[in-house]
């Protein structure tokens, strides 16, 4: 990636030609984006790529609910940086050789940000996409910029374009099209209209017929535009490049008329193919609006029969129906190819711009191997499926967060017993007083003014081989020695051997005489529902052994949920799969499941509690010197 | 999302409750203004608005139409009873409402047929001729125009010649003095200031709550008060965020004579559900050209097409889709469409041009899925029906688009032409058309 701020580099460059006051644009203009508008602005650029221009068009975006950031973006395929800013006065500062504004602001708030424009000596042209600004605003705007001899495009339009140069936002559709518009090259033929919709169109129509447009503008379908049909005339009239006019009126309004007057005062000259759309309103009973808010007959004056009438009178060319439009632009083109005025000039070959990754991956046009799979869930389609069961069945079928566990965990949905015999050992593990490592950490935590997640993982960090540990280091230790064929003597002598304590056996208070409830309950659960029990079976033996020795050895709840848990595994799968869930962690996570209920328990107990930050006291602390 | 006419009597509450702030105490207007519509309970009406049994009454219709009084359709002096008896019996059926009148009075047009649902009630306030004025104030492109004359009333003549005119620049307001000077030339002398003032204010109302026309005549001024007898206004739609609180719970009513068909005011339903556009006017049910096509400027273009090729009388609707509509939106749009057509049969045959320019983000591939599961569905009424299809569009992936569209007519049975960007946009109409002939 080109990390250079393309839009500082030209800035610091040879100035640009100076451009004549009839000139919008030229192919060095540099715009303002209004509001955070990516797609637009990447089409500006590839449309910019197209054309051949040195530098993007847009120098920055001006993001007023943002903060002063950077955006990637392409330019050809180099990826470059434009910068966003909050305010606008900064970003003019920062960018002096930018003279137009593109405003995507909303109907709300495009009067009061185009004002802002308008106030900055340098920006010389506003364009305003919003539909619906109020009339009032928009009259108030328009004086403003007149007075200060400036120029607005808009409201309510797609924008325009000049070929080969500038192109505002959206216009001119997909980057396809412009090619096929050949709108990365100028033509002859200078075009307005009102509808933004239609220009596309007619660009099209243009360069079957033409050697192509010159400049399009879409002056947009609201009763008082920023400027007229007329303005644009009389500016192409001024531009020496542009040989022919081409307008498209619209029922409504009177602003056809001054196109009339200016024909007869001889401020228009060069041809003017122009229609007046709405000739079908005479088919209506009541009055009618189309879907601009300007396009409505008040008077017969305004009908679009009488203005195409009074546009021939006045010599526009005018056909008898859209349907010979592109015939009369054609022979007016004709004619001026022919009378010397326009020489053809051979036609460059088109330009190739890169095409977005997605789209081409949408035309099936290129493939690449994943990065990422994942098998147990998918939030694409209408509705999240757990396991290819949607989120609904989960729900309709009642299956608990046991049979969601088995579902995301062990990818299968087990049978009621099994999916109770998780939520249990949730709920056995859930908690074990304020006194236990993890319990006792996430105490302190919290206490030391820290948030949830970190009070919480502070104590989850404590889980491992001493601590929460033993679930998995029991469930480990004797399927082992069951599947080696040991007797359960064998087992104990072993470990002796060996100097290792057994997980899961021995508990600090509970004995023989005084067994723990949890242990009983889960065991018993086992017993009762599991089809076979062999490792539970094998464990309580061992246990007979150890208690023997010290009424306090005995199966304890951590060994007990390790070993039931491996048994209604392998119960449910193959013994393998089985136990390769168990040495990926699945039992850890299980206990880390059950207690992290309980830590958050610790942790909000504590915050309503309004508990201080912890000191440990110096007199528990043996300090010694070594 | 543009000017919009509103009923009178809405305007006139507008007045009744903002007007003696924006003249700083010096005018009122009583709310003496009811609206009855088809569901009003005119029985219980009396309870609620005691002047309604103490005071000589004025009933009009208050459905954006003009000329009330020419046609007969204002009741003057009557008491509730009587205007009871009158909304009863003016709105028992669809009348006819005439726009122009000859010097005899006699109706010189077709006129509008249509029902009346929306009355409005009023005190009558009784005045002289010589009380009554004109004013006027409308929307310009450079700012407004307020238009004034002495004399008002139905028979006040061709008023854009007879008024005195002040152009009001934009973001500016008249002063009462400037106001007398160029308006109240032919006023008497005690009453210029006064109107002068009223008129001063109503400007200020008339911009401040971004009205773009708003006419009364005739405004009957006596001693001791300025009163509104009719009023015909418009607001600009597209200012509610900014004046909506001011304007109350307003409605914009279609005019007179266009009550929506059972399908028209479906799509009205369809296109008020979702961001895109989709609109559909029926002009002649039993006409042989039918159109669905994308885009508001396009679908003029494509009825103007049909009308300048001389098929106006052949044309059975006008409608457009667009802001790319969805793939269920576009499929009922469709099946609106093809329902409508196939009801009568025609031994001529029929034609559907889906029509459309070149989209600028439009996915045209997308909304002709919707088409196309119409399409499918009512396969065989097309073939009974004889319809011809012709497509023409453009746009992002219109290639895809075309294709499924050929291979739709052919696996449907159904005659179909299929044309992109390199045809002119509205050659299928001449094409359906002058082959058709």
């Amino acid at each position: 990636m080109t990390k250079a701020k393309a839009t500082k580099k030209t800035a610091a460059k040879k100035a640009a030609p100076k451009k004549s006051q009839y000139e919008l644009f030229d192919r060095h203009t540099q715009s303002f984006i209004y509001n955070n508008q990516v797609n637009a602005t990447q089409r500006m650029l590839d449309f910019d790529y197209a054309s051949g221009r040195e530098s993007p068009s847009v120098a920055a975006i001006i993001n007023p609910t943002g903060g002063d950031s950077f955006s990637k973006f392409f330019f050809g395929n180099k990826e470059i940086l434009i910068p966003s800013y909050k305010s606008l006065e900064k970003a003019a500062k920062l960018h002096p050789n930018v003279d137009v504004m593109i405003n995507f602001a909303s109907f709300r708030s495009a009067a009061p940000s185009t004002e802002d424009a308008l106030d900055i000596p340098q920006l010389k042209t506003v364009v305003i996409i919003a539909e619906g600004v109020p009339e009032r605003r928009m009259k108030l705007i328009t004086a403003k910029a007149k007075k200060l001899g400036k120029n607005l495009i808009g409201p309510a339009t797609v924008g325009g374009i000049k070929a080969g140069c500038f192109k505002i936002g959206n216009t001119g559709g997909t980057i396809d099209n412009i090619v096929d518009s050949k709108l990365h090259r100028p033509g002859s033929v200078g075009f307005v209209s009102k509808s933004g919709g239609l220009s596309n169109e007619a660009y099209n129509t243009i360069a079957r017929n033409t050697d192509g447009l010159y400049e399009g503008i879409a002056i947009g379908g609201d009763m008082y535009p920023g400027s007229s049909l007329l303005d644009h005339l009389l500016r192409y009239e001024k531009i020496p490049d542009v040989k022919m006019l081409v307008c498209l009126g619209e029922v409504g309004g009177s602003g056809e008329y001054d196109i009339v007057e200016a024909m007869r005062k001889k401020q228009i000259t060069k041809p003017l193919v122009m229609w007046v759309t709405g000739t079908c309103s005479k088919a209506f009973k009541t009055e009618v609006q189309f879907g601009h808010a300007g396009a409505k007959a008040g008077s017969e004056a305004e009908t679009a029969d009488a203005k195409n009438a009074a546009l021939k009178k006045a010599g526009a060319i005018v056909p008898n129906s859209y349907d010979d439009y592109d015939q009369k632009i054609r022979q007016t083109y004709e004619k001026l190819v022919k009378n010397g005025t326009i020489k053809p000039k051979p036609e460059p070959p088109a330009p190739k711009v890169p095409m977005d990754y997605a789209k081409a991956v949408k035309e099936g046009l290129i493939r690449k191997p994943a990065n990422f799979i994942s098998t147990i869930s998918d939030d694409r389609g209408e509705e999240l499926e757990y396991g290819g069961i949607p989120i609904s069945k989960v729900f309709k079928d009642d299956m608990g967060i046991g049979g969601v566990l088995s579902i995301l965990w062990f990818k299968r949905q087990f049978p009621a017993y099994a999916s109770k015999f998780i939520e249990m050992t949730i709920m056995v593990t859930a908690d074990h007083g304020p006194a236990v490592s993890g319990a006792h950490n996430a105490i302190v935590t919290a206490r030391a003014g820290k948030d949830l997640i970190s009070s919480i993982v502070s104590g989850m960090l404590t889980i491992g081989p001493r601590f929460g540990g033993a679930i998995d280091g029991a469930a480990q230790m004797f399927s082992d020695a069951y599947d080696r064929g040991l007797t359960p003597q064998e087992f104990v002598n072993e470990m002796k051997k060996k100097g290792v304590n057994i997980q899961g056996i021995g508990h600090r208070v509970k004995s023989i005489h005084n067994p723990d409830m949890r242990v009983t309950i889960i065991s018993q659960y086992a017993k009762k529902n599991f089809k076979k029990t062999p490792l539970l079976d094998f464990a309580l033996e061992v246990e007979k052994i150890t208690t023997s020795k010290r009424d306090n050895l005995i199966l304890n709840v951590d060994g007990c949920i390790g070993i039931c848990f491996a048994d209604m595994l392998r119960n449910e799968m193959q013994k393998k799969e089985a136990d390769e869930y168990i040495q990926m962690g699945a039992l850890n996570g299980l206990f880390i499941l059950g207690r992290t209920i309980g830590m958050m328990g610790h942790y909000l107990d504590q915050k309503r509690l309004k508990q201080g930050l912890y000191r440990h006291p110096w007199d528990d602390i043996l300090y010694l010197k070594e | 999302m543009a000017q919009k006419a509103i009923r009178e009597a809405d305007g006139k509450r507008m007045m009744a409750r903002l007007l003696k702030e924006y003249s700083g105490g010096k005018f009122s207007v009583e709310d003496k203004y009811i609206t009855v519509g088809p569901d009003t309970d005119m029985a219980k009406l009396p309870n609620q608005y005691k002047w309604l049994t103490k005071e000589k009454l004025v009933v009009k219709p208050d459905q954006l139409i003009k000329r009330r009084g020419k046609n007969n359709l204002i009741l003057v002096g009557a008491n509730f009873e009587q205007a009871k008896k009158w909304i009863k019996e003016k709105s028992k059926g669809p009348i006819t409402i005439y726009g122009k009148f000859d010097a005899k009075g006699k109706p010189t047009d077709k006129g509008t047929f249509g029902q009346l649902t929306h009355f409005i009630i009023e005190p009558m306030v009784p005045h002289k001729d010589s009380d009554e004025c004109y004013v006027a104030i409308m929307s310009t492109i450079s700012g407004d125009t307020i238009l004034f004359y002495h004399q008002g009333g139905v028979n006040v003549g061709d008023i854009d010649a007879k008024a005195s005119r002040l152009e009001i620049p934009v973001g500016t307001f008249p002063s009462v003095a400037e106001i007398e000077k160029k308006l109240m030339g032919k006023v008497p002398a005690d009453r210029k200031k006064r109107v002068a003032g009223f008129v001063e204010a109503l400007f200020k109302f008339y911009a401040d709550l971004n009205f773009a026309y708003l006419e009364i005549n005739p405004i009957v001024v006596t001693k001791d008060s300025v009163m509104p007898l009719d009023l015909a206004a418009k607001l600009d739609s597209t200012a509610d965020f900014e004046s909506g609180r001011k304007w109350g719970p307003i409605e914009f009513p279609s005019p007179f004579g266009r009550n929506p068909s059972k399908e028209e005011a479906y799509i009205e339903d369809l296109d008020s559900k979702t961001g895109s556009s989709l609109k559909l006017t029926v002009l002649n049910p039993e006409g042989r050209v039918w159109t669905m096509v994308a885009g508001g400027g396009a679908s003029v273009i494509f009825a103007d097409t049909i009308t300048d090729l001389g098929f106006m009388s052949e044309m059975a609707n006008y409608g457009e889709y667009s802001g790319d509509p969805n793939e269920e939106f576009t499929y009922k749009y469709a099946k609106t469409i093809l329902d409508l057509m196939t009801r009568k049969k025609n031994p001529k045959g029929k034609f559907l041009l889906i029509g459309g320019g070149i989209a600028n983000f439009t996915d045209v591939a997308k909304t002709f899925k919707g088409i196309i599961r119409a399409l499918e569905e009512y396969q065989k009424k097309l073939v009974e029906n004889k319809i011809k299809i012709y497509v023409r569009r453009g746009g992002p992936n219109f290639q895809e688009g075309l294709k499924n569209m050929r291979k739709v007519g052919e696996s449907l049975g159904v005659p179909i032409e299929v044309y992109g960007p390199e045809t002119h946009m509205t050659k299928i109409v001449s094409m359906a058309l002058k082959g058709g002939k």
